[in-house]
């Protein structure tokens, strides 16, 4: 590893900034230094309103997922194996897909109004494609003796699925699953910044129109931290599960 | 096999046809009550009037034109600064950790702060979506130029290549399917951002529109935007993958 290398920019940068601003005693609307930063993210993550916020953002995004997800992956699975099914489905999903995730917000908002229902909806919109995307990919890619063994043993559909083509799609269907959180975390900071009253977009939003920058930038860092926590997450639970046979990036 | 092809793409455009009978159907039915869901005849006679009445065009050009706009500077800022990044081992070392932690970082998180600077203007929008859709692209860029087949590197050095040399005609052709993917990625970003941009600075286009009809009740008015944005979506993943086709089309496919 070239661990010390990957910190001399960052540290440069706040070194840089901190010293900048104590230079020009700088006083901002937008600005903030690097120290009263540290000291703004302390002190929220000491009286919990950021792990307040955090925790409504996660329970969205991973609510949205689930069901998003489920859909995804149950249609995902039928679209793999039934070929038919699959070209006769692929005008409609090519149609549906490109919608921005974002351009629902309307619709959603006129059905739901604010809150975590309207959130979870766009979420789980937003990461039913991909997931149906790669399940389908990752099903047509088992290997087809596989399937030629469960119908010699006459399998049913359902056992079919359980025994033979998810343990064998299991690796790439891993590797959707982690697209999908980032993707998913993503999509319930943006819902939170574009209005929703909820969660760390949100007390972004808020921490900019109370003119605290500090909070605003310990925020914008914390979001990063939390994707980048939950990224690394998976990626060592892909290693550790899957090893080498999660390496086939699902490529869409 | 071309006639097999032709007949499969029929029926798929059938059945999506059957989705929209359907959906009028639910929608005459009153299923869903008319206030969330218009029938599609509704639907489309509101893109009928929008588009005679030239409304609904200056939306979809201010939309595009702002993602098309953001995408392109993204896209030059992200395959030079990849480029540099990429090719140089000892700058990998350096900005490689700092670059997979920003990666995750939602890219609407930074509107707040690009507000605080430029204000509910064009040109926080743009920022926004410059700087969303500059990740997918360098990293995408820095990943083809670090991943580039040693060797090659070896054969440059022994005809005497110069440095731009050998990212013209050896580094950047091998890294192109690397960039495209970070092209797709970053125009997806971009038309996401268009539309946040426009709802929260309320700029003129497709986003504020679907919006403002949301909260007016035109469902039609609404749903016909949710279309558009989609077709936009749509027609510019497509323009970019027969440009693709085009510029990779001396690889040989693999599978």
């Amino acid at each position: 590893m070239s661990g010390w290398r990957g910190l001399v920019v960052p540290a440069g940068v706040l070194i840089a900034a901190e010293l900048a601003a104590r230079a020009t005693a700088m006083q901002s609307d937008s600005l903030a230094r690097p120290s009263d930063i540290a000291i703004a993210g302390a002190a929220a993550l000491v009286d919990g309103t950021m792990l307040r916020a955090t925790a409504q953002t996660l329970a969205a995004a991973f609510a949205g997922l689930a069901i998003g997800a489920g859909l995804g992956l149950a249609f995902g699975i039928l679209l793999g194996l039934f070929r038919t099914a699959s070209r006769l489905a692929a005008f409609s999903v090519e149609a549906f897909r490109p919608i921005p995730s974002v351009a629902l917000i309307p619709i959603v908002l006129l059905i739901f109004g604010f809150g975590y229902r309207m959130e979870i909806a766009i979420v789980a919109f937003a990461t039913f494609w991909p997931i149906l995307i790669l399940t389908r990919a990752a099903i047509a890619g088992i290997e087809p003796r596989l399937l030629e063994v469960s119908r010699a043993l006459g399998f049913g559909l359902g056992r079919r699925v359980a025994k033979i083509v998810l343990p064998a799609a299991l690796p790439r269907l891993f590797v959707a699953f982690r697209l999908a959180v980032g993707i998913a975390l993503i999509v319930a900071v943006t819902v939170e910044i574009t209005g929703n009253t909820l969660g760390l977009g949100y007390a972004l939003m808020d921490a900019q129109q109370s003119l605290r920058p500090a909070l605003m930038f310990a925020l914008l860092l914390w979001v990063g931290l939390v994707g980048w926590g939950l990224n690394a997450a998976l990626l060592w639970a892909q290693a550790r599960l899957f090893g080498p046979a999660a390496a086939v990036e699902a490529a869409p | 096999m071309i006639w097999s092809r032709a007949l499969w793409l029929a029926a798929s455009v059938l059945v999506g046809l059957c989705i929209v009978l359907l959906w009028q159907l639910a929608a005459d039915a009153r299923l869903v009550s008319p206030v969330f869901l218009p029938g599609p005849d509704k639907a489309w006679a509101a893109l009928e009037r929008g588009f005679a009445s030239g409304e609904l065009l200056d939306k979809v050009l201010g939309t595009v034109g702002r993602m098309v706009w953001g995408w392109l500077l993204a896209s030059l800022l992200g395959i030079g600064l990849g480029a540099l990044i990429g090719i140089s081992p000892a700058a990998r070392a350096y900005l490689g950790p700092t670059l997979e932690f920003l990666r995750p970082l939602p890219a609407s998180a930074i509107v707040p702060v690009a507000i605080a600077f430029l204000g509910l203007s064009e040109g926080m929008v743009l920022v926004v979506i410059g700087f969303g859709a500059l990740w997918p692209m360098l990293l995408a860029t820095v990943h083809g130029f670090a991943a580039v087949e040693p060797r090659l590197y070896e054969v440059s050095r022994a005809l005497g290549l110069s440095r731009w040399e050998v990212i013209g005609k050896i580094a950047l052709p091998n890294a192109l399917p690397d960039i495209f993917a970070g092209l797709r990625l970053g125009l997806t970003v971009a038309l996401i951002l268009a539309v946040v941009g426009e709802m929260l600075a309320s700029r003129e286009g497709l986003g504020l529109w679907i919006l403002l009809s949301a909260r007016a009740f035109r469902a039609p008015d609404l749903f016909a935007g949710v279309i558009l944005l989609g077709l936009i979506g749509l027609v510019s993943a497509a323009l970019l993958s027969s440009v693709e086709r085009y510029a990779l089309r001396w690889r040989t496919p693999v599978h």
